[in-house]
């Protein structure tokens, strides 16, 4: 027999359909309203004529475009050097501060002091302690550069805040697995590296990507060493015009180059969230 | 009778002042299968969990296949290499599948290899049923599924002696007749168990002897009916009784 909707089935989704177009105009209506206030109040500010010229310049903004934008292949590539060493080094430290054996005991000690004090400093302070106190030792062998010492004061800063992360994801596996994985006759290591560290690293992803967006932006900080990157650039192309509009180019570009990872976080804790949902553990 | 596979000696083990074990003396031989019974807390176990040395004991010996496992500057790993362990909560791996699961131990431990160790994985979960799962993840199975994978992956590396600590707690009645199927065919190949279980009807009948454990002490051993129709000690007797009003006996 053909399954024919019984009126009751019909007369509901028409209510719910009804409710969601309700839905959409209320969104529609209240998105207006707010972008209506926003431009009277801001294209009726007093100095709105001289804001809109001094930081959104359509001429300005196209001659300091090529520069910015050569800078900011200095900030990808200082990004993807730093994100893979700073995944690298927070793993480590992770495993160092969740590792119980006896001999660790130092470098348990050393971890928990290195990310107590990394995760406290301001990363400028840092910058600034490494790019002009390092080459201040005058020690011949390493390197003045600004861009790889910019570099290794982000590597120092994320780490410890990954690192952290990670140990929360270590920590938050049932006790229960690593107890199996024992059981089986795995070592603590062999257990830690095949049973906890793969649950706790998909558990930690989304927290884990949130921190690499926040070092992607933050590598704009290196241009206070000196560094010629995109914000850099745009700091010589304003010296040189009075315009702020370079400012606002850079800002975009580093939009746009985070934006990929923001929304591909998001979408992975989405899909997270519903595999638990389903999995009942709500 | 054949040779002993376990022994416990006087063992005792307490948490601070919390006397769990006291005075524990079982032989288990080869192919013997041994059940406890006794009310939660009891220290059911406990005691399974001081077999493969998840648990530290105060006093007391262990022996295994004649070798003492408590001495000082054994190898934990190596005594739970040679033991098999399933717990109440399946525990298995959620990021691998079944096959992978099954094989962990056997690569990672016993290091046999990937081939090997994979088709003697799908050998055994063919010839219990289970051929059609090897590639699924733990989550989309049946609370029984997942516990015969467990129990299949703690069988995978030829264990010396069997540990299944209320295997069947969290399931409900037609997932515990199949895990049951699965240890009676165990039992009947031979396999050496000690099991902790609420399942009385299931402790006739693959029970070579219960013991009936009460407040941390075997307060009554025998065979499963003498344990199940004759209780000799009033702390039996009411045990029993409450499984029969609850209706479980």
């Amino acid at each position: 027999m053909s399954y024919q909707p019984s009126a009751l089935r019909i007369e509901r989704e028409a209510a719910r359909h009804r409710a969601s177009r309700h839905s959409t105009v209320v969104a529609l209506i209240s998105t207006l309203t707010i972008a209506i206030i926003l431009t009277i109040v801001v294209a009726g500010a007093p100095g709105f004529k001289l804001v809109r010229e001094s930081f959104f310049s359509w001429h300005y903004a196209v001659s300091s475009f090529p520069h910015v934008l050569s800078g900011l292949w200095l900030n990808l590539r200082v990004m993807i050097i730093a994100e893979f060493f700073v995944l690298i080094f927070g793993l480590l430290i992770a495993l160092a501060r969740t590792s119980h054996s006896p001999i660790l005991y130092p470098v348990r000690l050393i971890a928990t002091i290195y990310t107590d004090i990394f995760r406290g400093l301001p990363l400028l302070l840092v910058l600034l302690l490494i790019g002009f106190g390092v080459p201040g030792l005058q020690i011949s062998w390493i390197t003045n550069s600004a861009v790889i010492l910019g570099t290794v004061s982000l590597i120092m800063t994320y780490s410890a805040y990954v690192a952290e992360v990670i140990r929360a994801g270590i920590e938050a596996v049932n006790p229960a697995q690593r107890m199996a994985g024992r059981a089986l006759g795995l070592t603590q290591a062999q257990t830690q590296r095949h049973v906890v560290l793969p649950q706790a690293l998909r558990k930690v992803t989304p927290p884990l990507l949130n921190d690499l967006v926040s070092l992607q932006k933050d590598s704009g900080l290196i241009s206070v060493l000196g560094a010629i990157d995109a914000i850099r650039s745009a700091q010589i192309d304003t010296a040189q015009s009075f315009n702020f509009t370079p400012y606002v180019v850079a800002g975009v570009l580093f939009v746009a180059l985070t934006i990929p990872l923001t929304r591909f976080t998001d979408w992975l804790t989405r899909k997270q969230d519903r595999a638990r949902v389903q999995q009942g553990q709500w | 009778m054949s040779k002993s596979m376990l022994d416990i000696i006087n063992l005792r083990k307490s948490y601070g002042a919390d006397l769990v074990l006291e005075d524990i003396s079982v032989s288990l031989a080869e192919h013997e299968v041994k059940v406890l019974i006794g009310a939660s807390g009891s220290g059911k176990s406990t005691l399974l969990r001081t077999i493969n040395l998840l648990e530290r004991i105060d006093d007391g010996q262990i022996l295994l296949d004649n070798k003492d496992i408590t001495a000082v500057g054994v190898n934990p790993d190596v005594v739970r290499a040679q033991i098999g362990s399933v717990f109440q909560s399946f525990n298995l791996f959620p990021h691998l599948n079944v096959l992978q699961n099954i094989t962990l131990a056997p690569r990672k431990v016993h290091g046999v290899s990937k081939e090997v160790a994979e088709t003697n994985a799908t050998e055994l979960l063919e010839r219990f049923g289970l051929a059609d799962k090897a590639r699924q993840y733990p989550d989309l199975l049946s609370g029984g599924q997942q516990q015969r994978v467990a129990i299949l992956r703690a069988l995978i590396t030829k264990p010396k002696v069997l540990l299944l600590d209320e295997v069947t707690s969290a399931l409900d009645p037609i997932l515990i007749a199949e895990v049951l199927s699965l240890i009676a065919e165990l039992k009947a190949e031979g396999m050496t168990m000690m099991i902790a279980t609420h399942e009385m009807g299931f402790a006739k009948r693959v029970a070579d002897q219960v013991l009936f454990l009460h407040h941390g002490r075997i307060l009554e051993a025998g065979t499963p009916s003498d344990i199940l129709e004759k209780p000799h000690s009033p702390e039996l007797s009411d045990f029993l009784g409450a499984l029969r009003e609850a209706g479980r006996l």
